[in-house]
């Protein structure tokens, strides 16, 4: 299966990881090591076969890989050193890009676009601000009414621990970050919602 | 001995008492640390997750302000930071066509020659015997696990750091300065990182593991080296408590917390008044006074006379 640009989805996925997929052969070490296993919809190593096989719809929807917590257990112990927690990052770079995010896992996009737009505009991460748009963003998502009032008694626990801010720390050249983020963000190496529907 | 100092924005945020703690034992060592000018943040787990070219792009940015500060070692004390900035410069080193396109981006020279270390790697450049030998008191009644977590050690090709499967590093260290640090199972598994918002669930899981296998092995405390696994492990223990309805009870310390005591320094000082998991104990006996937070029992040392060492001797 080919996208939009001709290339097929396994090339795809190791030029943004880097590693070759190919070279997987299911010993099921990654599965085995893998502290979210018992909570993947599909394992590890089953995401692998699923990119070898070009079969990456399936991967790109399942929820596994928001799950993960990119502890990297499967890439150092892959016997054929395929960065696996490198090929679920590609995954979900193009399943974000995609919007084919499972809609049980939508929460952890969320809170991962905030994170980066808040570093877009501060260049460090200023964390009310963070928990401000994620909160927001992620209630206008699930409507979840508890989740959004779960924190607000550790704010001022933390705040007397100096360890919330009111005023957070911005970098002085904003510029150089927000250029940064504006080369980064180019279709050639992110992909966009151009890119045709996989199967 | 100056170094660079990449604080990271764990360190400048939720996480201000590991700064404290790791600036209070640097500064007693004769450490200078020079911070990185307009450091931007390393883009984390979200940067990976999303966008990888931006996952290069910020940690080169720093690297690159390192290499023009004439900077070669510069510590990085938060794991996902270190891990980051390591594998954008071996990225760069070895890739002339990224260090091109990158220094464009990031709008500076970069060669991908700047060193990172983690907080381990500079009490080894320190070496163990001079931090030893600058101990006012021994830590003969802490019974630690120590935790690595994920991000220390693994990946272990890129970090080339300690034994990924079974680390001793911090063991070593503090087994120097008289601890006895316990055997365990879980000193590298995972305690759910940057999912502490997003996935809660999953922290308290993962979490509520390492502190069960900690305490089962006899450890009267945990020792990391991270801030990550410091919120999950100290701030969200009343939440495993909640859910899994076991009281742990164990205080977390960062490892600059036990060697800032061993070399006599104040615990407020030190920021160990700011954990969330009390650290109160019974000097001797292991036992601890279970309280939900407040002042910390002042410890029956003598205060210190800035008895600093005289030199250092960096380990080869």
């Amino acid at each position: 299966m080919s996208d939009s640009n001709g290339k097929s989805l396994i090339d795809r996925v190791e030029r943004l990881a880097h590693t070759r997929v190919r070279d997987c052969y299911q010993c099921g070490k990654c599965s085995a090591g893998c502290p979210m296993a018992e909570h993947f919809d599909l394992l590890p190593n089953q995401l692998l076969r699923l990119v070898q096989m070009d079969h990456v719809g399936r991967a790109l929807e399942s929820e596994a890989i928001w799950l993960c917590v990119s502890c990297m257990t499967c890439t150092t112990r892959c016997p054929k050193s395929v960065d696996c927690a490198g090929v679920l990052d590609a995954l979900r770079q193009i399943s974000a890009a995609q919007d084919r995010i499972a809609p049980s896992q939508r929460r952890t996009v969320v809170f991962q676009r905030a994170f980066l737009n808040n570093i877009c505009r501060n260049g460090r991460l200023a964390e009310l601000e963070l928990v401000g748009e994620f909160k927001t963003k992620s209630f206008l998502n699930d409507l979840n009414l508890p989740l959004l009032l779960k924190d607000a008694l550790l704010a001022p626990k933390m705040l007397r621990r100096g360890k919330l801010h009111v005023w957070s720390q911005r970098v002085k050249d904003r510029g150089v970050v927000q250029r940064i983020f504006q080369r980064c963000a180019t279709p050639e190496e992110r992909p966009t919602e151009s890119d045709e529907q996989l199967p | 001995m100056e170094i660079g100092y990449y604080p990271g924005c764990a360190l400048h945020g939720s996480s201000g008492d590991y700064e404290m703690s790791v600036r209070a034992c640097l500064d007693v060592l004769g450490v200078g640390l020079r911070e990185l000018d307009d450091w931007i943040c390393c883009g984390a787990t979200a940067a990976h997750s999303l966008n990888s070219r931006l996952a290069c792009a910020l940690p080169a940015r720093n690297l690159a302000i390192a290499e023009r500060d004439g900077l070669t070692e510069t510590l990085a004390p938060c794991p996902m930071c270190s891990a980051q900035l390591i594998k954008a410069g071996q990225s760069l080193a070895r890739d002339p066509e990224l260090r091109r396109e990158m220094s464009d981006v990031v709008e500076l020279p970069i060669a991908g020659t700047a060193r990172v270390l983690n907080l381990i790697q500079v009490f080894q450049q320190i070496g163990y015997e001079t931090v030893a030998h600058a101990a006012v008191r021994r830590l003969d009644d802490y019974r630690p696990a120590c935790y690595y977590g994920c991000l220390l050690t693994r990946p272990s090709e890129t970090l080339k750091f300690d034994d990924c499967e079974h680390p001793r590093s911090m063991e070593t260290l503090l087994e120097a300065l008289g601890s006895r640090p316990v055997e365990w199972n879980y000193k590298t598994e995972c305690c759910g990182a940057g999912m502490t918002m997003a996935n809660e669930a999953t922290v308290l899981e993962l979490s509520h593991k390492i502190l069960v296998n900690a305490a089962d092995h006899g450890a009267d405390c945990l020792v990391v080296a991270c801030p990550m696994c410091h919120v999950n492990l100290d701030m969200k223990q009343a939440d495993i408590q909640r859910r899994y309805g076991v009281g742990h009870n164990l205080p977390v310390y960062y490892l600059s917390d036990l060697i800032g005591l061993a070399l006599g320094i104040d615990e407020r000082a030190l920021g160990i008044d700011r954990h969330f998991v009390s650290t109160k104990r019974v000097q001797g006996s292991g036992f601890r006074v279970q309280d939900s937070h407040g002042t910390p029992v002042q410890e029956s040392v003598p205060p210190r006379h800035d008895p600093r060492p005289q030199a250092l001797n960096p380990e080869p």
